[in-house]
């Protein structure tokens, strides 16, 4: 043990995190043993099969949870954080060189028949890095040497995976806006980025004109508000008026600019992705037919779902990727709508948990870390079930703790941990 | 109150999972369209056909069974390489087009996926035991059991009626019940009774995977549902009086056909030409032959033909002039070779002596007879007019069942034709037309038209004495009840004891002996108490038609018989041996003058043209 221990481990560790973390781990080991189910298969524990190797990743994952919680000082991760940044920075880009290709992806190194993503890693690495910076002394948001710093620790990444053809990794650090609003980011950030989302899908769904209408209504309620909340020729009102001018213009750029960011800038399979999603075409084959057979499998569920390993869906193989991916089809075909409540309201526990604990630490750096955790994990959720029924266009990420694969459960396993370790710490010495 | 941050960004995590939730309440509670799509992708049926009913006679002969043959189906995708030659020499198939039938599928093999497909229909048991003892050899193909129609006697083709597979109207018709591929009745009893016969297809479930390989049973077959057979029918027909009329009938055209006048029964019924049973159970292969026959061998002439039933229809006549009181069994009418129903015109009649009484009119077949009852009848000084006589004649003469139809169980049956007042009003103008007009009605001529199975059952209330019961081919039997109308009484409007002064001369007719004139000697059988009439029509298409209608015994009567037969001639050269023929097989089990029956069996008439 280490030393200065004078509170033990009962009420140092958060119990409530590791056992959601537990459970949620062998609902999956279930899920993945019963996506992959045949009437004649061998045990469950068979290497050969996924549910064998995910076996192993969990024994491999516990060890992991228990070394980083009892070997491995927390201060560590703030002394790595930026040395662990910079080289999977340059893995990020290795990889794009050096690694094998996977699914029209260049983002996995394999080494024998093991193979990881540097890009799950820097999840991790990016948000120390990120709560180291923003943890320091003297720190602001408002400054624009700190937030041009911020920018470069999350944008450095994203466009790098970007690179990478691994859209849904980047666009879980757009989840670190929540971060920075935590941390001070003024609130109409987030309102931009969402009234950014709603214009260019409005633009894709009907036209170029709409969309500039109902900017114009936007802008003129907003001159509305400010002319009835300001005094005339303060200096509020004219650093309002000038904002909303040049937001105005921005979005109509932005406007202008979605039919050419959409058929230019997107790749084939991600446009076909987002028409499928917005129903402006019609791909039963394609895109679409893996999305229609995720809402059969799940629809099919009903109330209390067909039962373990009775799912016809999954393990008919109509489901694509249903073990990794799409591993929620198992969990919604199985064990129907009562199971997917439970799943959800699990993750939402974690989540609020990690807030909870992060609110209460009084070291900045372990709070931001956890929103980091927090945000990631709501990411992954938001987009991976969002994509099972329908709701988000087909983006490959993982379901955290659920889908099958190594990589990804050493990944979040270690995400989650160091929040504990940091967690623990605390409470140890304060 | 001003909510901290922290509180937002965790209301905002809970709303999105309370998006989610409704989103999932919605698909998998909400909208069953789900659960449909994923049964139809996951869930394959194997149909298991019924065997069709078994159709027997009065006597529990089988008439139509079943016969088992097998359709080779082939799962593409499991199919190996094999010895085409093999396969070509085990199914009896050409090894040319099995290899084109491979191309083919190898062209679709993407398309065609895991779905198992028909390769060679109605293989023989032979065939398929020589298949499958080689089975082994040829992975990917299997056999599915079919059963197909067998015929053990050579009996009822008409009657029968055909199986084969239904098309695409049929399917539009009944969806739910037919699928491509399946068997319908087409015609004849088949076709009236597929209801009964066809019975309820079953199914095996299976689950499947995205490609559509079969997995397993679906919930070890909980859902699976048997086939229920088709019910079995049991007909009036006698199987051996069948077949011997058809041997009878053999290269004549027209109907024979045979009641049981206690009950309406149809003992036998024979059109001619007609289909032989072994066509019947490979209908697509003869079809188009059948059609271009000038015969119509597909046509069922006992109750889809109309004809002037001829002097069988005196009786008719007599019985009405007895119950409207304007005859007596002692009228006696003379007769001159003819009746002069003008002053110059004539309607023949063949020498015999004169004057006669009703009883020899009956027996000799006498046309100037009965045109004075035809007289009597319609110039009638109880009526206003000829006119409303004629419309009560019309009335008795429908309720012997002519000039509609009958209400058999056969779907095809016509109504004959009985002429209205109308028709002559029309024709001569209305109170300007006489019994002169319509003289030929006396004799069963004109505008009359009567189905052979109407003739028949004039037969059967002659012997009945006034009534009948409506000709029908299927009987009672377990399970299946016939409508109630086959075992009523229906009465003629003419009085029952009426018929007894008419009979005597219709068993004259037949056992009077040689040169009493009696018209049906050679129906004569001693001891069988035939009583007959008969009758020669014309045809406008030829010679004439000859006609004979009898019963037998004279009391207490076990069948009816009627022999129509075209162009043959006068009545009691043809019909009316062939007719005591079939009487005497069934009332005694073989006849007693086989040298007529051979005669009968050998002689052909052209019975293609027309």
């Amino acid at each position: 043990m280490l030393q200065g221990t004078d509170r033990g481990l009962r009420s140092t560790v958060d119990w409530a995190l590791i056992l959601i973390y537990l459970v949620l781990v062998f609902i999956g080991w279930l899920n993945v043993y019963a996506s992959i189910h045949t009437p004649d298969m061998g045990s469950p524990l068979d290497f050969s099969l996924r549910s064998g190797k995910q076996f192993v990743w969990i024994l491999t994952a516990f060890v992991l949870a228990l070394t980083i919680l009892f070997a491995i000082n927390p201060r560590m991760w703030e002394v790595l954080a930026t040395p662990g940044y910079l080289i999977v920075l340059v893995l990020l880009v290795a990889v794009i060189f050096l690694g094998s290709e996977h699914k029209g992806s260049h983002s996995w190194f394999s080494v024998g028949p093991i193979s990881f993503q540097p890009a799950e890693i820097s999840k991790i690495t990016t948000s120390l890095l990120l709560a180291g910076v923003m943890s320091r002394q003297g720190f602001s948001l408002g400054r624009w040497k700190d937030f041009w710093q911020v920018a470069a620790v999350l944008g450095l990444p994203m466009l790098i995976i970007l690179a990478e053809n691994e859209t849904g990794s980047a666009l879980v650090y757009v989840g670190m806006l929540f971060v920075l609003y935590r941390e001070g980011l003024p609130g109409i950030f987030l309102g931009l980025l969402g009234l950014a989302i709603f214009i260019f899908i409005l633009t894709l769904k009907t036209s170029v004109w709409v969309s500039l209408i109902v900017l114009g209504v936007i802008a003129l309620l907003y001159l509305w508000y400010l002319l009835k909340q300001t005094r005339p020729l303060s200096r509020e009102r004219r650093f309002s008026m000038r904002m909303l001018l040049l937001g105005t213009v921005v979005f109509a750029g932005l406007v202008f600019s979605t039919d050419f960011a959409f058929n230019k800038v997107l790749q084939d399979h991600q446009r076909l992705r987002i028409e499928v999603l917005l129903g402006m075409k019609d791909d039963p084959s394609g895109v679409g037919y893996n999305v229609r057979q995720s809402m059969i499998a799940i629809g099919s569920g009903g109330f209390f779902g067909k039962g373990f390993t009775n799912g016809t869906q999954n393990t008919g193989g109509f489901v694509p990727e249903q073990s990794t991916d799409f591993i929620f089809c198992t969990v919604g075909e199985e064990w129907g709508f009562f199971g997917c409540l439970i799943v959800l309201v699990l993750y939402g526990l974690l989540i609020t948990r990690i807030v909870h604990d992060a609110e209460q630490s009084r070291e900045p750096f372990t709070r931001i870390y956890g929103y980091c955790v927090a945000s990631c994990l709501f990411m992954h959720l938001f987009i991976n079930i969002g994509m099972t029924i329908g709701l988000m266009p087909v983006i490959g990420i993982p379901l955290p703790f659920l889908s099958y694969g190594g990589s990804s459960l050493w990944a979040f396993t270690l995400l989650l941990f160091i929040f504990i370790a940091l967690n623990r710490q605390e409470k140890k010495y304060f | 109150m001003e909510l901290k941050r922290s509180d937002r960004l965790i209301i905002g995590l809970w709303a999105v999972i309370l998006i989610l939730l409704v989103r999932l309440f919605a698909i998998q509670i909400v909208d069953d369209s789900y659960k449909r799509d994923a049964n139809n992708n996951s869930m394959v049926y194997h149909t298991i056909y019924p065997p069709r009913g078994i159709v027997y006679d009065r006597n529990g002969e089988v008439l139509v069974g079943n016969r088992i043959c097998y359709d080779i189906l082939v799962t593409p995708r499991e199919v190996s390489a094999f010895d085409t030659l093999a396969l070509a020499k085990a199914l009896d198939l050409d090894t040319l087009w099995i290899r084109e039938q491979m191309a083919y599928y190898k062209k679709y093999r993407s398309r065609i996926g895991w779905q198992t497909l028909q390769f060679a229909k109605q293989v023989s048991v032979e065939k398929y035991m020589k298949f499958a003892e080689r089975a082994y050899d040829f992975p990917g193909f299997r056999g599915q059991v079919r059963t197909v129609r067998d015929y053990p006697f050579n009996a009822g083709g008409n009657l029968l009626g055909y199986v084969s597979e239904v098309n695409d109207r049929e399917i539009e018709k009944e969806p739910d019940i037919y699928k491509s591929g399946d068997y319908i009745g087409k015609t004849g009893l088949e076709a009236a009774r597929e209801k009964d016969l066809r019975g309820e297809k079953g199914y095996h479930v299976y689950l499947r995977d995205s490609r559509n390989k079969v997995q397993a049973a679906y919930k070890n077959g909980e859902f699976d549902k048997e086939a229920v057979p088709g019910k079995n029918i049991v007909t009036t027909i006698d199987a051996h009086l069948q077949q011997y009329g058809q041997e009878l009938m053999h290269g004549k055209k027209g109907s024979l056909i045979a009641l049981e006048p206690s009950t309406g029964e149809i003992l036998a019924m024979v059109s001619s030409p007609g289909i032989d049973v072994d066509v019947l159970s490979n209908m697509g292969a003869h079809y188009a032959a059948l059609a271009k026959d000038p015969g119509r061998p597909m046509f069922n002439r006992t109750v889809q033909a109309s004809y002037p039933p001829g002097s069988v229809f005196k009786l008719v006549n007599g019985l009405i002039g007895l119950q409207e009181g304007v005859l007596e069994p002692w009228y006696q009418y003379p007769c001159n070779r003819g009746y002069y129903y003008t002053k110059t015109r004539k309607l023949g009649c063949h020498g015999h002596r004169s004057p006669l009484r009703l009883e020899e009119a009956v027996m000799m077949s006498c046309n100037a007879y009965f045109c004075y009852v035809l007289k009597n009848l319609l110039e009638n000084n109880k009526y206003e007019s000829v006119s409303d006589a004629f419309d009560k004649w019309r009335e008795y003469v429908l309720s012997f069942g002519f000039g509609q139809k009958l209400g058999s169980d056969f779907p095809s049956e016509l109504g004959g034709n009985i002429p209205t007042s109308k028709l002559y009003d029309k024709r001569y103008g209305r109170r300007r037309w006489r019994t002169s007009n319509v003289i030929s009605l006396s004799i069963g001529q004109g505008e009359i038209g009567a189905t052979p199975l109407q003739i028949a059952n004039l037969a059967a209330i002659m012997a009945n004495r006034g009534y009948y019961y409506i000709p029908h081919i299927v009987k009672d039997s377990e399970g299946l009840e016939i409508d109630a109308k086959y075992k009523e009484r229906h009465y003629t409007m003419v009085d029952t004891s009426h018929f007894a002064k008419v009979i005597p001369g219709m068993w004259m007719a037949v056992n009077g002996g040689p040169g009493a004139g009696g018209t049906a000697g050679m129906a004569c059988v001693p001891g069988l108490d035939i009583c007959g009439k008969t009758g020669t029509a014309q045809n406008p298409h030829g010679a004439d038609n000859s006609v004979f209608i009898c019963f037998a015994p004279r009391e207490n009567p076990r069948i009816a018989v009627v022999g129509y037969i075209e162009n043959a001639g006068w009545g009691g050269s043809w019909a009316c041996p062939l007719a005591s023929l079939l009487i005497e097989k069934y009332l005694l089990g073989e006849t007693t003058r086989p040298e007529l029956e051979k005669r009968m069996m050998e002689t052909v008439f052209n019975v293609a043209g027309n």
